[in-house]
């Protein structure tokens, strides 16, 4: 079956010849139309056109986002604050970058129809260090619409005003995590507080109820306010409505982002036919379909099961290809549509090898508060690298899944799930491999294929 | 501390956009950094009384955050992503490249104090890989000749403004 047509909803215009990041560019467009109607709505009717769309947060965890809305305490008599997580670092995620270097008005309006919907009088969005030009492109978009009056006092004449302030992260994966990204907020190291008590929609920011978004989701709402949940909650596949921006990088001809209704698109459409399928002369060996914590799949092997469709229960029987791109046909598979982050690894790369470039990754990064993943992550880490620079021996492998094995379901926050996840999948799928990798790495590296340790 | 008055100004102004000071934290130490390369004892204690916290909560951050540096870097800082998707697209070539360049290590200010060169965590720019950060500015698909190319610039800069420093 051919790829169906790319579905752009949030890049819609983001390719567009002399499409640019001011205002009036936006507003030529037909930018902050949504949100001059939206501000003559009542706020709960918004919420429901939330609940009613079915949006599923594009972070990472895929929570329902008008559940995590309607979880806020409004009793409280507190402020509520809506902090805006573009804290955008799972390794293989690069979409929430683009929203901000190319549309960064289409983020404030989804910002703003948020803000007013729940209520919120002051939001932040918490920029990742790396990002530093995308940080004064916000600023300015912010002062521009300020200027305009469709943020900060009397919003559009309305009486209601809010805020919003860009906070500059510097250079911490874990800021992602919605309770350490509030800490981070609060001018203290990021470390995950522990639920309950402290669900941010209860206890957040300052201890006040907080709204803690993605990037992308918030540009959603926008959409969402425009044509309604119904008709938002029509486009996709049930429970995985709208579209999503899916990020390719790795072995593929063509990588890049692409924008499609919720798990209409295989994995096999996607890697082959609109990325233009492997490197000339190689063949794809494994994909991680979610963000680099996600569980590794294997070119090859096959998922059976059942699962529903509509309201009966039938049969699958998939191969990697086969998997359609939505949070819940990759949860049943085993691993996680999480962040959208697609990285694929033909033939020509070691297992072992890309496994110690994660375990670095998740060594460097965890934040050190729990003891098994401040000590799994780094054992992980020096197993890896010491196979691949020293001793390796056939036994590794069952060591290495050991310590993944008592980290994940131990820890304070989804880090010490993140970190052993890669581990216990790359072993599980591709055990052999470890085995031989003493034998293997005898033989001549081959030509042109990079170091990854 | 001797700050520019711009940092200054800066300073007072991102502090009001908290309901509580120490919010300002990270922001002032971005400030600071920007103003004297790098965030200094001298600095931590600053920042602490002007936000009304002891010195050891602006120091744990300082060593916390891998962006916050407590002594000087090169002129240009070049900072090469190490992570997954670059990798397997010869990011480590990439990282090699820069440090024959300039004959230099990791993390130290190469011999004619132009560069420091770090090896860093995912840029997120992995459908461009490799990337690397020179200073604030992206530059995508950084293969070995384009990490030449972009190291004679450099040079070449320097060369230039050497006359005015």
């Amino acid at each position: 079956m051919p790829a169906p047509e790319q579905h752009r909803l949030i890049f819609r215009h983001i390719d567009e010849d002399g499409y640019s990041n001011d205002l009036a560019c936006y507003q030529r467009n037909g930018g902050y139309g949504v949100l001059r109607k939206a501000v003559l709505r009542k706020p709960e009717e918004l919420i429901d056109e939330v609940k009613k769309s079915g949006l599923r947060g594009r972070g990472g965890a895929g929570f329902p986002c008008g559940v995590k809305w309607s979880l806020v305490d409004r009793k409280s008599g507190k402020p509520i604050y809506l902090v805006v997580n573009a804290d955008e670092s799972e390794p293989g995620t690069f979409k929430d970058r683009y929203i901000i270097y190319r549309d960064p008005h289409q983020l404030i309006e989804g910002i703003m129809i948020s803000c007013f919907a729940n209520k919120v009088e002051r939001a932040f969005i918490y920029i990742r260090g790396e990002f530093p030009e995308g940080a004064k492109i916000l600023e300015r978009a912010i002062a521009e619409a300020r200027a305009a009056g469709l943020a900060g006092p009397n919003i559009l004449g309305t009486g209601y005003g809010c805020e919003i302030y860009v906070h500059r992260g510097a250079g911490a994966y874990i800021c992602g995590e919605e309770t350490g990204l509030i800490e981070s907020l609060e001018g203290k190291r990021p470390y995950p507080r522990i639920k309950p008590p402290y669900f941010p929609a209860v206890l957040g920011l300052y201890q006040c109820p907080t709204i803690v978004n993605n990037v992308e989701t918030l540009c959603h709402v926008k959409h969402i306010a425009d044509m309604g949940g119904e008709a938002y909650a029509k486009i996709g596949t049930p429970g995985n409505t709208g579209t999503r921006i899916l990020c390719v990088s790795g072995h593929v001809q063509r990588p890049g982002y692409y924008e499609f209704e919720v798990g209409k698109v295989t994995m096999g459409q996607l890697l082959n036919e609109v990325c233009g399928g492997p490197l000339p002369g190689r063949t794809f060996k494994a994909v991680i379909p979610g963000g680099s914590s996600a569980k590794v799949l294997r070119f090859g092997e096959r998922y059976r099961g059942k699962r529903k469709a509509g309201a009966e229960m039938v049969e699958y029987d998939w191969g990697v290809e086969d998997i359609p791109m939505d949070f819940d046909s990759l949860a049943m598979i085993g691993s996680m549509g999480g962040s959208g982050g697609v990285i694929v690894m033909d033939d020509s790369v070691s297992m072992v090898e890309a496994l110690g470039n994660i375990n670095a990754f998740y060594s460097h990064e965890s934040c050190g508060q729990c003891t098994p993943c401040r000590e799994g992550s780094l054992w992980m880490k020096k197993i890896t690298a010491r196979m691949v620079h020293g001793e390796a021996r056939p036994e590794d492998g069952a060591l290495l899944k050991s310590v993944a094995d008592q980290i994940a379901g131990r820890t304070i926050c989804a880090f010490g799930e993140a970190c052993a996840w890669p581990t216990q999948s790359f072993i599980a799928k591709f055990g052999d491999e470890f085995k031989g990798y003493a034998q293997a790495k005898k033989a001549p590296r081959a030509d042109g294929v990079p170091e990854l340790v | 501390m001797n700050l520019r008055a711009d940092t200054l100004r800066r300073i007072d102004e991102v502090i009001t956009h908290y309901p509580q000071k120490r919010s300002a934290a990270l922001p002032l130490l971005h400030f600071v950094q920007e103003d004297q390369g790098h965030v200094s004892t001298e600095a931590i204690e600053w920042i602490a009384a002007r936000l009304e916290v002891e010195p050891i909560n602006i120091y744990e951050l300082v060593t916390f955050y891998p962006m916050f540096r407590q002594k000087p870097i090169g002129r240009r800082h070049i900072k090469v992503c190490r992570t997954l998707s670059c990798a397997i697209m010869g990011g480590y070539r990439t990282c090699s490249e820069f440090q024959k360049q300039f004959g230099t290590g990791l993390g130290e200010v190469s011999p004619d104090g132009e560069v420091t060169i770090e090896f860093v965590e995912c840029l997120a720019s992995c459908g461009t890989a490799p990337v690397v950060m020179i200073d604030d500015d992206l530059h995508e698909r950084v293969d070995p000749a384009r990490a030449r190319s972009l190291s004679e610039k450099i040079k070449a800069e320097s060369r230039a403004t050497a006359g005015t420093r």
